[in-house]
């Protein structure tokens, strides 16, 4: 069972929706032993980096989260995967989960173009610059959902993918140990965000 | 680099798309979800939904369908008609809508802008816009473009990305439904004042009219209905034209 975490921060709707289109089993939960007993987590979120900190940290949730990740494969999307950071910088410096080296920062101080507009909001292409398990079913330049105004920076050796908008390359994909993180939608992503998802279920 | 967008509009009344559909090979030629699913595989970046019902029936059925419809179809979904309260978002994001576009709502009560993007976020709140010249000025009509309602539309397009709208959808009624291209004087006047995603709507016959609209940088997708619902114009093959033109296109 893919356990999806439920903390009042967005529409899971979709996440769901697409699990099960894969025909795989998924709960959407705020039971700590649900979490412990699922096979993976899923991370969602949509909305700011400290609000969504204080709704998770309400849920009690987080040292289940953080003790869990090293047993198996949980995927943080977009917020979701942000907070798995050191830090972020939305409105003020907040402290992520701590899962993933690296902090959060403003995509529009790193635009050297400041007619660029942000949110980086659309389909953009993804480069592969390691490959992974979770690029089983993906290939190098199938493009993605992306809907945000923050990127994880200072994140490197955890980089297996990135998109390019303006002179950034977006952080797209991370991953440290059992930890991976998607900064698009894969629920909103097509067919390649379900190909995308289909992987991390048989990791 | 981020792609240029296209994006087919479905009008649904009482459970059906209306607007002379001309689809072969599909069970049901108005059927809604088989026409997203029909988009969907034709490489449609994203859907937007138009319920132009009236009744408490026909609304049931719409949201009905939109959840059908998420349940299947995984790209960005956008719902608009008859959007006037926070509880209409609500209503229409439970069953799966990703972004929800206000047009009348907002004319009717501009505070919905802000209050929904506080609630949902700038990226959920879509204000879309009826607009034709009138003496020489840009005019933001009202109740699908049959009232001038006397504002300024690029006035009311700075307020509302001012207040939290995160994207514009602007039809030009002077170009709607003539099929002679996009109204790209509008559209340049509109990229010229705000910053955030702007699709264009009206005017659009044929693939060279979407290669026009992409050689202004401002313009970050293109949306149809009756062409892409006739066949006039196909999906997947306006997307391969337009990359071979140069436009980032998804593939």
């Amino acid at each position: 069972m893919i356990a999806i975490v439920d903390y009042g921060v967005g529409n899971l709707f979709s996440l769901s929706s697409s699990l099960k289109a894969l025909g795989l089993e998924t709960e959407i939960t705020r039971d700590a032993d649900k979490l412990r007993a699922a096979d993976r987590i899923i991370l969602p979120g949509v909305g700011a980096f400290g609000d969504a900190r204080a709704k998770l940290d309400a849920t009690g949730l987080v040292p289940v989260i953080q003790a869990e990740a090293a047993r198996k494969p949980l995927l943080g999307i977009c917020l979701g995967m942000q907070l798995l950071f050191d830090r972020g910088f939305e409105y003020g410096e907040h402290p992520g989960l701590g899962l993933v080296p690296g902090q959060v920062v403003d995509l529009h101080g790193a635009l050297e173009d400041k007619t660029l507009k942000v949110p980086h909001m659309g389909w953009n292409s993804l480069q592969i610059v390691k490959d992974d398990p979770l690029f089983r079913y993906v290939r190098d330049g199938e493009y993605v959902y992306y809907v945000h105004s923050f990127y994880a920076a200072d994140c490197l050796p955890s980089t297996l993918a990135t998109s390019r908008y303006g002179n950034v390359d977006v952080t797209g994909v991370v991953r440290n140990g059992n930890v991976w993180g998607t900064q698009f939608h894969p629920e909103k992503s097509g067919n390649t965000g379900l190909r995308l998802l289909r992987a991390f279920a048989e990791l | 680099m981020l792609a240029k967008r296209i994006i087919p509009c479905l009008d649904v009344k009482d459970g059906r798309v209306v607007k002379g559909t001309n689809f072969e090979g599909l069970r049901d030629m108005a059927d809604p979800v088989e026409m997203a699913r029909f988009y969907n595989d034709s490489g449609a970046d994203e859907l937007v939904f138009y319920d132009i019902t009236a009744s408490v029936e026909g609304r049931n059925l719409f949201t009905d369908i939109l959840r059908r419809v998420a349940s299947e179809i995984f790209i960005p979904l956008t719902v608009g008609g008859g959007i006037r309260t926070l509880d209409d978002f609500d209503r229409v994001l439970k069953c799966g809508a990703d972004k929800v576009s206000v047009n009348s709502g907002a004319i009717a009560d501009p505070s919905i802008i802000g209050a929904a993007a506080k609630k949902y976020g700038d990226q959920c709140v879509v204000l879309s816009m009826d607009v034709k010249r009138v003496d020489g000025q840009f005019r933001l009509f009202a109740k699908g473009g049959r009232e001038d309602t006397g504002i300024d539309a690029m006035e009311w397009a700075v307020r509302g990305v001012g207040d939290g709208a995160g994207e514009i959808v602007l039809n030009s009624i002077d170009t709607d439904g003539v099929k002679a291209g996009f109204d790209l004087e509008m559209l340049d006047a509109l990229a010229a004042r705000v910053s955030v995603p702007i699709i264009a709507s009206g005017g659009a016959g044929n693939m060279e009219h979407f290669a026009q609209l992409f050689t202004h940088p401002g313009i970050d997708a293109g949306l149809a209905a009756s062409i892409f619902h006739k066949k006039q114009v196909d999906i997947k093959e306006l997307k391969r034209y337009l990359r071979a033109q140069g436009v980032e296109m998804r593939l």
